[in-house]
């Protein structure tokens, strides 16, 4: 993982995007392209529409108006991305490796083995724990582990910090800079900037 | 299915969604009064023939006259699934916002025309068979029906958001469409299963003219009562989710 | 492949690791088809006529009561949007889901059928037809089932609402079911009826999860 350009090369572009749901427009004329290799913040006060921009990037939202692009992706490799949502997909009476081995089956066994994932996201000793007994925070780690197993270019993040205590954060950042490094990119929603202070930021306003 | 997982955002904008409606209103309104006026003036004309002017059967006597309601309600028990099917094809394929308006107008008429094609058949069946409720291949498909028509009436109040019930929907109403042959096919196959003497024959091919005639007429006046009421549900319909729509940006723009 | 395998992997996992829903699945089961002499009166001759539809019905019940779990749970915690980026189709996806429906709530329902055959008064010869009908006609019902919770996954309060929609959808797979065991019309229209109702099953469990999947990415849109 340490091998530099993992990825090929990749873009994610929108242009004049207009984003809501149904007939709830939150934001009109949005233009964004973020290449592999970069990061992107995106800010904004509640309700602004940050989550709902990740959701439409992910294509699990439709977009309003304008368009959106993933150039460089093989669509016969399947998904490119991975969407971490506020949900964490976690099951209580699944064990935290079988959960994490769902994910990585699910998602394509690209990746670090889940054994290797859960050590490197701090839950090695953890790994035969019913996952439903995880706090916030450690399940949120989980679902970092989620984005290790399955190598996918595009990650969208939406609040991956909430619950996460300082070193949950400082390997947040240090999972985005893997990443960045490799030639992935990131979409990242969040209030808290610390360890992402090199990335650029789009600001959201809320809609008038 | 776009497995990149960026779609292409949909053909027609959302303005023009918006806007589409208001094009059909003004294009229909004009329609609406002379429907009307036509519906009655058949409903006149049908039903002065079916009270006086058509005979008594000679078996069934008065009861006969019920067939002049019977008859074309039956019909537009299956005439009205069928629009509601084109409409789901049309939300389907086309993404056309009139045929969720269109379906979700006729699901409530459908429900009531099925029922009363019911009612009417039980009225029918007491002095005919001697029984409110027979069992038999007919009815029992109809009854089905109805329970269709409810549960897409139910589908429709549970969702909040109009626009993503109306694929949901058509989904649905076109797997129903699939399923009311099997489920007729499997029902009379089932009725003449349990009764081999069926005792669905008072209404024969050999109807005379003067029963014909109001019967005809009631058919086309209840098809264009369907119509009328159609078009002014659809109206409705559309002054019901602008009005939505203006509270919703009333709410957020008190908010902001 | 892996995707399909790794969700009936789980759906099993999950339904075996405690909880108990299965267990009370067959429990309703049976207990729908021993509260039948009570309303209906002991009497042997009725009980044993009217057997196969009892357990049919409660068959059919007992699986429209599972509906709600089938989806809405994954739904609720985030799987669901993960099975719409995963790399196998949502179709797959749901195909498994069907699988691990029959699987978790048909399959422990025919294995104590016997129980209630043995209760209600069946002869041998109706309780195997009553086996191989069950046999072929619950895939239908399973497909039929996660076609109404992927329907009704997007409402929020739609626990009742599949299994009204789908109660008349699976119509046919009643009457041919239970056409099947009490030949009426003879040994040719009970093999007839079994014959249809393998067909329903398979065109059920072949195209259910598209309409499923169709519905899901459109619903949660």
């Amino acid at each position: 993982m340490t091998q530099r350009q993992v990825y090929p090369q990749i873009l994610v572009k929108a242009e004049g995007l207009a984003i809501g749901h149904g007939e709830t427009v939150l934001a009109r004329n949005l233009s964004l392209s973020v290449g592999g290799g970069s990061g992107l913040l995106l800010r904004g006060p509640n309700g602004a529409g940050k989550s709902t921009l990740l959701l439409t990037l992910a294509g699990l939202l439709p977009a309003l108006a304008g368009r959106v692009a993933l150039e460089g992706s093989d669509a016969e490799d399947g998904p490119a991305l991975h969407h971490c949502g506020h949900k964490n997909a976690v099951r209580p009476r699944l064990s935290v490796i079988e959960t994490l081995a769902f994910w990585a089956a699910l998602n394509g066994t690209t990746g670090l083995v889940p054994q290797a994932a859960l050590e490197r996201v701090g839950l090695g000793r953890m790994a035969r724990l019913d996952a439903g007994y995880l706090s916030a925070g450690q399940q949120r780690r989980l679902v970092l582990a989620r984005l290790l197993v399955s190598r996918r270019p595009v990650w969208l993040l939406d609040e991956p910090s909430a619950a996460l205590d300082a070193q949950g954060h400082a390997l947040l950042a240090a999972l985005v800079d893997e990443h960045l490094a490799a030639g992935g990119l990131a979409i990242i929603a969040t209030h808290d900037q610390t360890g992402f202070e090199n990335l650029s930021t789009l600001t959201l306003d809320r809609a008038a | 299915m776009n497995s990149d997982g960026i779609n292409d955002a949909p053909k027609m904008s959302w303005w023009n969604r918006l806007a589409h409606p208001g094009q059909f209103l003004i294009w229909t309104r004009p329609l609406v009064w002379p429907l009307v006026a036509l519906t009655a003036a058949l409903f006149a004309i049908g039903l002065w023939f079916a009270f006086f002017n058509s005979p008594a059967d000679y078996q069934m006597g008065d009861t006969v006259r019920i067939m002049y309601v019977h008859v074309p309600t039956a019909w537009l028990s299956q005439f009205v699934y069928g629009t509601m099917a084109v409409s789901a094809l049309g939300t389907l394929v086309w993404r056309h916002p009139m045929a969720d308006v269109s379906m979700k107008a006729a699901a409530p008429l459908g429900a009531v025309f099925t029922a009363l094609a019911l009612f009417t058949g039980s009225m029918w069946g007491r002095p005919t068979w001697g029984t409110f409720w027979e069992w038999d291949g007919r009815m029992t498909s109809t009854l089905i029906l109805l329970f269709l028509y409810l549960g897409l009436v139910a589908l429709w109040r549970a969702f909040d958001d109009q626009l993503r019930a109306a694929r949901v929907i058509a989904i649905f109403t076109l797997v129903g469409a699939v399923n009311v042959p099997i489920i007729k096919f499997s029902v009379d196959w089932w009725s003449t299963l349990h009764q081999p003497a069926s005792v669905f024959t008072a209404e024969g091919p050999k109807m005379p003219g003067s029963l014909l005639t109001p019967l005809f007429v009631m058919f086309f006046a209840f098809t264009f009562l369907f119509i009328t009421l159609q078009l002014v549900s659809m109206h409705t319909e559309v002054r019901r989710r602008r009005v939505m729509t203006l509270e919703r940006k009333l709410a957020r723009g008190d908010a902001a | 492949m892996s995707g399909f395998l790794a969700v009936l992997r789980r759906d099993l996992r999950l339904a075996l690791s405690g909880g108990g829903e299965m267990l009370t699945l067959v429990l309703f089961f049976i207990i729908v088809g021993a509260i039948t002499p009570f309303a209906v009166g002991p009497d042997r001759a009725l009980l044993a006529r009217i057997a196969p539809g009892v357990i049919w019905i409660a068959a059919f019940l007992a699986m429209l009561l599972g509906l709600d779990r089938l989806l809405r749970p994954d739904r609720d915690d985030g799987t669901l949007a993960l099975y719409r980026r995963a790399d196998a189709p949502l179709a797959a996806v749901l195909f498994a889901k069907v699988i691990a429906h029959w699987l978790t709530s048909a399959l422990p329902l025919i294995l104590a059928a016997p129980f209630l055959a043995l209760i209600l008064g069946m002869d041998m010869e109706a309780f195997w037809r009553t086996l191989l009908s069950l046999l072929l006609g619950t895939p239908a019902l399973a497909a039929f089932g996660t076609f109404g919770a992927a329907i009704t996954v997007a409402v929020r309060r739609g626990g009742l609402l599949a299994p009204i929609l789908i109660a008349p959808l699976c119509v046919p797979v009643l009457i041919f079911g239970v056409g099947a065991i009490a030949p009426l019309g003879g040994p040719d229209q009970a093999s007839a009826a079994l014959l249809l109702l393998a067909a329903l099953s398979l065109m059920a469990t072949a195209l259910s999860p598209f309409a499923a999947a169709l519905a899901i990415d459109w619903g949660e849109e």
